[in-house]
C-alpha cells in the first residue's frame, strides 16, 4: 500500500513537529534550513508547489518553513 | 612461530609499566608486577610446558606440567600460578623437573588413543608437542589400565565435534566459555577419575546453552573439541590475515588454507576488536562464499518477466552505461542513481559514490545506513561535531556503570558483548533500556540494576526524564558543562520542565518514575559512565532527537572524552561506518562535509575533474517516492537488498518495477534482483582486498583469500561503468582508491595500506595530529569545538494501537542470523533459527487462542505476513516482537511509511499490528468463498 500523503507533506510536517518548542519564526528557520540541507531539489520543487496548490494539508509551522525554502 | 601458529605466552599480559626483575635460567627479564613466571620465561624466549595454561585465559595451575625450581625455595611451583618478585632466580629446565614432567606425561598418555597419524589434530596438538617437549620416551602403565578411550563422541553442532576420548580435562574450554565468551554453559562434570567435560546437564553440545563461539575449540589442546571442516579437509598449512564481513565489530581472523582451500576461520589474537575473540557467523558460517546459489556471470534481461541471459562482462557493462545515458537523456541527469552497501570494503564504496557524482553527475547516492544509524549521523554531528562512536571497545573495560539502550549485544554484537560481560562481572553496574527482555537483563553472574521497560516509541521520554533527573537534583558535572560546552542554560531550563519529570512521562514510557529516579542517579553518579546503543534507538520517527537526547545526558554528567565514558553506536553491519565515511549520503561528501561548502567541494572537482551539485541528492525512500511519480528511473544497487529490508515491501515493490533500469550487485540473486534488469555477481568478503571501518572508527585490512570467482574485482567493475559513460575513473590496485581517499579526507589524510601493514588498523581520524590514530574522541575539546546541547522534545510517533490494530510490533536481531539472512541462510546456522518466529506474550496468545508453535497472521494497516508464534514473556503485554531474517515471511510487509523526522531513517522499530491464528483466518476465508452470493 502506497500512501496517499504527498512524502513532501508528511514529511514538513514530521519536521515541524520536532520544533514547536521554539518560537514560530524561529522553528520556521530552523525548519526551512534543515529541508535545504537535506531535501533533493525536486523534492524542493514539489514543496512549494504543494504549498501553492494545497497548503491547507501543511501544518502551520511546516507551512510558513515551507514558504522560504 | 607464525600467524598459523601463534606464539602462547602461557597467561595473560599484566597492564602497568615493567618493574620486576628476575632472571630465568640465567637470563634477566623485567616485566609488569602480577606477571607469571611462566610469561616471564616466554618474554625471554623460554617456553615452559604446559598443557592447562594458555595467554588468553587465567593461570588454573591444573596439569602440573609447568613446574619450575626458585632458588632459595622449597619444592616445584607451577610457573602459570606463581607471580614474579623481584631478584627471583628461576630454572626452568633441571633433571628433577624433567622425571617429574615426564612422570605428569606418562599418566596422560596412558589414557589417551594413540591414532596420532590418524588424528585431525596431528601436528596442531599441544598433548602430542609436549610429548615431544619432555622427552617422553615410555609409558611405564601400560594402556590396559582403566580409562576413558570408549568415552562417547558428540557430533551433534554443525561445527565441531567433541570427542571425549581425547579430553585431557585441562578445563580450557570450561574456562574460555566462561572467561572468554561468558556464557558458563560448559561444565567438569564428576570428580576424579570420572571428572569429564559437559556441555550443561550432561546434554549434548546442541541442546546446552552452547552459542558456538568456538572459544572452547580455540582453547581445546588436543582434537577434542575440533572443528569438523579440519576433520574433513586436513591441517591448514597457510593463512591470511583479513577482517569479518558480518557485523560492526569488525573481529580480525585468519584465514586458514589448506592450498587454495579455506579450511577454518580463527581469531587473531593481536585484533584489535577482538583480541582473539569469536562468535558463531565470524568463527563458522563463511560456507555461503562457495554456496551453489552464487552467481558468477553477468546476467541481463529486457523486461523483469523475460528470462535471464548471461553474458560477458564487457556486454553487460556496455549494457548498463547505455541504458543510464539513454535515461538521462530522456529524463534528466537526476533521473538515476545508486546505492553502497555497508558489506562492501571502503574502497568500493568510494567509487560508487564517485561513480554517482562524478560519472552520473549528481548526488543521487545513498547507503544502507540509511535505514538503520543516519540518525547516528545526524544526531551526534549535531551535538559533538561527528558521526561516529567516541571510545575503542577496550574503553568498556574502564566503565563503572554501561547503560544499553535499544540494543541487544549479545546476539547483534557478540564479540563486544563478552567484553561487557566481563566488566560487569567484574562489579560495573547495568542498566537497560528495552521493551524486551534481553538476555543481558539476567545471565550467569549479571543481573541489571534497572531495566527501564519502556513502551515502544518512547525513548526520548526516557532519556527527557533521565536528564531531568540529572539537572534537578544536582547531578550536573557543572565544570564539564562550563569549560566543554555551549548552550547549557536553555537546555537546562527545558528539561526542567514539569513535563519532562519521571513522574510526569511515567503514563507516557510505562515505567515506573521511581525506578527512572534511580537509574539516572546511578548513571551520573557511579563513576564512569558508558552509553552503548543500538537500532532500538535509530529506527524510530524520534532516532535522531533520541541520539542528541543520549550525547546530552552524556555531556551533563561530563562522560564524554576519557576512557571508561562515551555514547557508542553499535554499527549493525561490518562496514556501516565506513561506508558513511567514504560519502555516501546524498548530501555529503567524505568525511561528513556538506555538499554545498564550495571549499570542499572544489577539493574534489579539482582531482575528479568534474563539476558536484552543490545541494543534497534522494535518500534511498526519496528515491522510492521519486520512482512511484515517475521521475527516478535507474538505479545501481551495491550489494543490498532494499526489496527484503526497507520497510513497507509493497512500496518498494512499486517503486521498483517502476524504474526502466535496476542493476544490482550481489552474490546472489536477491529479493531485489527480481525487479532487476543487469545482474552482476560480487565478490565475497574472502575475495576482496581492501578496507572496513568498524563501529569504533578501526580501519582493518581485509585481504583477499581467494581471486575473485567472478573474475572480476568489484571496484573494477565501477570503474568500467564509468569509463562506458565517458568518464575516466580508473586504478591499478585499491590501496591507490585509498590514497585518493586519505587525500581528499582530512580524518583519513595518514591512513595507507603500508600504515595498516605495519600497525594493524588505525582509528580515524587518523593525520598528521595523530598519526598512529584516535582511540577516544573529544578529549580535550568536541570536534565542533564546544559540545552543543540541543532541546528534545518528545513527540508520540504517529503509529498507534488501534482498536483494529491494537499490538505493536517491534523488530530485531538473533545471534546465529545476520541481517536479511542473504549469507547466513546459506550456512548451517539454520540450524539454529530455521524461520523467523512472532514473539507474542501469553496473555496476548491466550485472548487470540494461539498456542506455541501455531502459524498466525501479523497485519499491520499496509500489508500482512504469515509466521509461527512462540510464546515468551519477554515482550511486555501489547508488544509483539520479530526478526526479519527470512524473505519467505517477510516482516517488511506490515512495516510502515512513517521515519525519523531528520534523516528518513524508518521506524521499523513501531508498528501497530494484528495477530490471529491463522486457521482462524483461512477458515473465515472458506466460509466467505462459500457463502451464497445475494440478490440486490
Amino acid at each position: 500500500m502506497t500512501s496517499t500523503i504527498s512524502p513532501q507533506v508528511r514529511m514538513a510536517n514530521d519536521i515541524a513537529v520536532q520544533f514547536r518548542h521554539l518560537p514560530l519564526e524561529e522553528a520556521a528557520k530552523a525548519i526551512a534550513n534543515h529541508i535545504r540541507m537535506f531535501w533533493d531539489p525536486r523534492m524542493k520543487s514539489e514543496l512549494r508547489r504543494l504549498v501553492e496548490e494545497d497548503p491547507t494539508s501543511f501544518d502551520p509551522v511546516a507551512l510558513t518553513a515551507a514558504k522560504q525554502v | 612461530m607464525g600467524l598459523l601458529k601463534e606464539h602462547d605466552f602461557g597467561t595473560p599480559a599484566k597492564p602497568g609499566p615493567a618493574t620486576v626483575t628476575v632472571e630465568i635460567d640465567g637470563v634477566p627479564v623485567t616485566v609488569p608486577e602480577g606477571t607469571s613466571i611462566m610469561r616471564a620465561a616466554a618474554e625471554t624466549g623460554t617456553d615452559i610446558p604446559k598443557l592447562c595454561a594458555t595467554d588468553s585465559l587465567e593461570a588454573f595451575g591444573s596439569c602440573r606440567l609447568c613446574l619450575v625450581e626458585i632458588d632459595g625455595k622449597k619444592g616445584t611451583p607451577a610457573s602459570c600460578t606463581t607471580p614474579v618478585a623481584e631478584g627471583m632466580k628461576v630454572r626452568t629446565q633441571t633433571p628433577k623437573l624433567e622425571k617429574l614432567r615426564q612422570g605428569v606425561m606418562e599418566l596422560y598418555i596412558s589414557d589417551h588413543p594413540l591414532d596420532c597419524l590418524t588424528c585431525a589434530a596431528n601436528g596442531d596438538c599441544e598433548l602430542q608437542d609436549m610429548s615431544g617437549v619432555v622427552g617422553l620416551r615410555q609409558v611405564r602403565y601400560g594402556y590396559e589400565g582403566e580409562n576413558h578411550l570408549d568415552a562417547p563422541k558428540d557430533t551433534s553442532n554443525p561445527y565441531f565435534d567433541f570427542d571425549a576420548s581425547k579430553c585431557i580435562v585441562c578445563s580450557r574450554c570450561v574456562r574460555a566459555c566462561g572467561e572468554v565468551q561468558g556464557t558458563f554453559a560448559l561444565t567438569i562434570e564428576g570428580r576424579g577419575f570420572d571428572s569429564k567435560v559437559s556441555p550443561g546437564a550432561a546434554e549434548l553440545f546442541m541442546d546446552s546453552e552452547c552459542v558456538s563461539c568456538g572459544a572452547c575449540v580455540q582453547a581445546c589442546p588436543t582434537a577434542t573439541l575440533q572443528e569438523k571442516s579440519v576433520v574433513d579437509l586436513g591441517m591448514p598449512t597457510r593463512t591470511v590475515l583479513t577482517t569479518c564481513a558480518y557485523c560492526g565489530v569488525g573481529c580480525s581472523f585468519k584465514a586458514e588454507l589448506r592450498g587454495d582451500e579455506l579450511v577454518r576461520m580463527v581469531p587473531y589474537k593481536d585484533g584489535g576488536a577482538n583480541e582473539g575473540h569469536s562468535c558463531v557467523k565470524g568463527r563458522f558460517a563463511f560456507g555461503y562464499a562457495t554456496h551453489p546459489d552464487r552467481k558468477l556471470n553477468p546476467m541481463i534481461r529486457e523486461k523483469i518477466t523475460d528470462e535471464w541471459r548471461e553474458v560477458d562482462w564487457e556486454t553487460a557493462i556496455s549494457y548498463v552505461a547505455e541504458k543510464f545515458r539513454d535515461i538521462q537523456a530522456r529524463h534528466g541527469a537526476g533521473s538515476i542513481g545508486g546505492i553502497t552497501s555497508s558489506r562492501c570494503t571502503n574502497e568500493e564504496v568510494y567509487v560508487v559514490q564517485k561513480l554517482v557524482r562524478a560519472a552520473f553527475g549528481n548526488n543521487n547516492v545513498d547507503t544502507c545506513a540509511r535505514v538503520c544509524h543516519s540518525p547516528t549521523g545526524y544526531g551526534l554531528k549535531q551535538t559533538f561535531g561527528t558521526s561516529a562512536g567516541t571510545q575503542d571497545f577496550r574503553s568498556v573495560a574502564e566503565a563503572d556503570v554501561i547503560m544499553v539502550i535499544g540494543a541487544n549485544p549479545t546476539d547483534g554484537h557478540p564479540v563486544f558483548a563478552s567484553r561487557m560481560k566481563r566488566r560487569l562481572r567484574e562489579g560495573a553496574k547495568l542498566i537497560v533500556v528495552d521493551p524486551r527482555r534481553i538476555d543481558l537483563v539476567r545471565s550467569p553472574y549479571i543481573e541489571a540494576e534497572h531495566h527501564l521497560q519502556l513502551a515502544p516509541g518512547t525513548n526520548v521520554a526516557i532519556a527527557n526524564a533521565m536528564a531531568h533527573v540529572v539537572v534537578t537534583e544536582g547531578l550536573v558535572d557543572e565544570s564539564f558543562v562550563a569549560d566543554r560546552c555551549e548552550e547549557f542554560d536553555e537546555w537546562a531550563s527545558f528539561i526542567a520542565r514539569e513535563e519532562n519529570s519521571p513522574e510526569a512521562t511515567e503514563s507516557i514510557t510505562g515505567v515506573p518514575a521511581e525506578q527512572v529516579r534511580a537509574a539516572a542517579r546511578l548513571y551520573a553518579t557511579a563513576g564512569n559512565g558508558a552509553i552503548y546503543y543500538g537500532l532500538g534507538v535509530t529506527e524510530h520517527s524520534q532516532g535522531s532527537t533520541m541520539v542528541m537526547g543520549m550525547a546530552n545526558l552524556a555531556m551533563a554528567t561530563g562522560n564524554i572524552g576519557r576512557e571508561g565514558v562515551g555514547v557508542n553506536p553499535l554499527r549493525g553491519q561490518n562496514n556501516v561506518q565506513g561506508s558513511c565515511d567514504m560519502g555516501s549520503f546524498p548530501h555529503e561528501l567524505s568525511g561528513y562535509r556538506h555538499v554545498s561548502d564550495d571549499a570542499v567541494r572544489e577539493v574534489f572537482e579539482k582531482l575528479w575533474e568534474r563539476p558536484i551539485i552543490p545541494e543534497p541528492g534522494l535518500r534511498i525512500p526519496n528515491m522510492f517516492d521519486a520512482a512511484v511519480d515517475g521521475t527516478f528511473l535507474g538505479l545501481f544497487v551495491q550489494g543490498e537488498d532494499i526489496a527484503q529490508s526497507d520497510p513497507n515491501t509493497q512500496h518498494v515493490n512499486a517503486a521498483l518495477s517502476a524504474m526502466e533500469l535496476v542493476v544490482v550487485q550481489d552474490l546472489f540473486l536477491n529479493e531485489t534482483a527480481k525487479f532487476a534488469h543487469v545482474f552482476l555477481p560480487g565478490t565475497s568478503f574472502l575475495e576482496k582486498d581492501g578496507t572496513f571501518t568498524n563501529a569504533e572508527r578501526r580501519i582493518n585490512r581485509v585481504r583477499p583469500v581467494m581471486a575473485p570467482k567472478t573474475g572480476k574485482d568489484e571496484w573494477r567493475v565501477a570503474c568500467e561503468i564509468a569509463q562506458a559513460m565517458g568518464y575516466d575513473m580508473s586504478y591499478e590496485h585499491p590501496r591507490e582508491i585509498m590514497a585518493e581517499i586519505a587525500a581528499v579526507t582530512p580524518t583519513f589524510a595518514g591512513v595507507s595500506f603500508e600504515k595498516l601493514d605495519k600497525l594493524g588498523s588505525v582509528q580515524w581520524p587518523c593525520n598528521d595530529a595523530a598519526p598512529e590514530g584516535t582511540p577516544t574522541m573529544h578529549v580535550d575539546s568536541f570536534v565542533r569545538g564546544k559540545g552543543r546541547f540541543v532541546q528534545t522534545p518528545f513527540v508520540a510517533t504517529r503509529e498507534r494501537s488501534t482498536r483494529k490494530y491494537p499490538l505493536i510490533l517491534t523488530t530485531g536481531r538473533i545471534l546465529s542470523q545476520y541481517n536479511v539472512g542473504a549469507q547466513t541462510r546459506r550456512t548451517a546456522n539454520v540450524a539454529w533459527h530455521p524461520e523467523d518466529v512472532l514473539e507474542i506474550h501469553p496473555h496476548d496468545a491466550e485472548v487470540r487462542g494461539i498456542e506455541d508453535g501455531d502459524e498466525v497472521t501479523l497485519s499491520s494497516r499496509v500489508g500482512t505476513t504469515t509466521l509461527r508464534a512462540l510464546i515468551a514473556d519477554r515482550m511486555p503485554v501489547g508488544v509483539v516482537y520479530t526478526t526479519f531474517h527470512h524473505p519467505v515471511t517477510g516482516a517488511n510487509v506490515v512495516t510502515t511509511e512513517n521515519s525519523d523526522w531528520a534523516t528518513n531513517c524508518p521506524e521499523y522499530k513501531v508498528t501497530a499490528v494484528q495477530v490471529g491464528l491463522k486457521h482462524a483466518v483461512d477458515r473465515r476465508d472458506t466460509a466467505r468463498d462459500e457463502e451464497p452470493a445475494l440478490a440486490d
